[in-house]
């Protein structure tokens, strides 16, 4: 294959490296994809066998990084005026896009037949939904046009947990749409917390993000108000008996963790060239919350061997 | 190109074709313990 650059006044090839392409995959995303998935895999009631379960985050795994380098193939115009993702491959011009547009169609296609064929078929077609809700309805539909992008948009990252439970159960039950609605409020304040210090990126490029489009003031108050909600969804699993006290009582701390993080961001007013430390601490904090939670997921179901109400 | 680039080109393509190759034998692999397992049920 003989890459040829972006720009239309050349010919000369690319030399685009391998790891250009796992660039694409959004490599820290998918590790977060693959931890819930695969929590969502292991606190599932029932057994899969080793190679399966592997075939089954490795197919959930593929499939998140087919959707970030589609992603990556429809924003590379918008990726390369924003500095936190000016160096990628495709602004960068390491990559051709057509390259990267079918590195991307390659992957969620052998990601959803690899799980229909070696898995289960509803488990694909949860997957394939979740490829086509990020691709799609997120990226190319609501992102650019609403500025509740990130709460309907955080409904793609919510799919690996429910797609790793689909794996082993073969049907869709209440334990694992409560994990995907754990997920679902958690990204609204998780982002926020992002694009309220790099607001000056999303106003560049004109996409409507919560701080940009309802101004700051509103913007904190809604990440309080999801995470007074993620404090009750992260309970739901325990109270309704999905799961043991382990997992309840590391809930109950995590998620008044992430709420005490909040109210600092929530009733904060920012002078210019403000360092924005609350809002820095939140979003660092927002990811360690969900390995943690997800891990306590798992600790309860192996030691208490709960998770049985499906 | 100069030699340079023209190296650098090559060597950038030696590169991706050997890891292509890599996850192709790897997939490969999964397929037959798939296989195996499967047949094993």
């Amino acid at each position: 294959m003989i890459d040829t650059m972006n720009t239309a006044s050349t010919t000369q090839p690319i030399a685009s490296d391998w790891r250009d392409f796992v660039a694409l995959m959004k490599p820290r995303v998918i590790s977060l994809v693959v931890f819930t998935g695969l929590c969502g895999l292991l606190a599932a009631p029932g057994q899969l066998h080793p190679v399966l379960a592997f075939t089954a985050v490795l197919c959930i795994a593929m499939a998140a990084g087919g959707a970030a380098a589609l992603n990556m193939w429809w924003e590379a115009d918008l990726d390369a005026a924003m500095r936190r993702t000016a160096g990628r491959p495709l602004p960068q011009g390491r990559l051709q896009r057509k390259d990267a547009r079918d590195f991307g169609i390659a992957l969620c296609g052998a990601s959803v037949g690899i799980m229909g064929l070696a898995i289960h078929w509803l488990a694909a077609v949860i997957l394939a939904f979740s490829i086509f809700y990020y691709a799609v309805i997120y990226t190319i539909w609501l992102k650019p046009r609403t500025p509740q992008n990130i709460v309907i948009g955080g409904g793609a990252g919510a799919f690996p947990p429910l797609i790793g439970w689909v794996a082993v159960t073969g049907e869709v039950t209440l334990m694992p749409l409560l994990l995907f609605a754990i997920i679902f409020v958690w990204t609204p304040p998780h982002f926020w917390a992002l694009a309220l210090f790099m607001r000056s990126d999303y106003a560049k490029v004109g996409i409507p993000m919560m701080p940009v489009a309802a101004g700051e003031a509103a913007t904190r108050r809604q990440v309080l108000a999801y995470a007074i909600i993620l404090l009750v969804a992260s309970l739901a699993p325990w109270f309704l008996g999905g799961t043991g006290a382990i997992y309840g009582l590391c809930a109950l701390v995590l998620s008044g963790a992430f709420l005490l993080l909040c109210i600092p961001v929530a009733f904060r007013r920012t002078q210019q060239a403000d360092p924005m430390r609350p809002e820095k601490r939140l979003f660092a904090f927002s990811i360690v919350y969900l390995f943690a939670l997800f891990a306590a997921l798992v600790v309860d179901r192996l030691v208490l061997g709960q998770g049985m109400v499906a | 190109m100069t030699p340079q680039e023209e190296e650098r080109f090559k060597r950038a393509r030696k590169s991706r074709n050997l890891v292509l190759g890599l996850v192709l034998l790897g997939f490969a692999m999964l397929f037959y313990a798939i296989t195996i397992v499967r047949v094993g049920e």
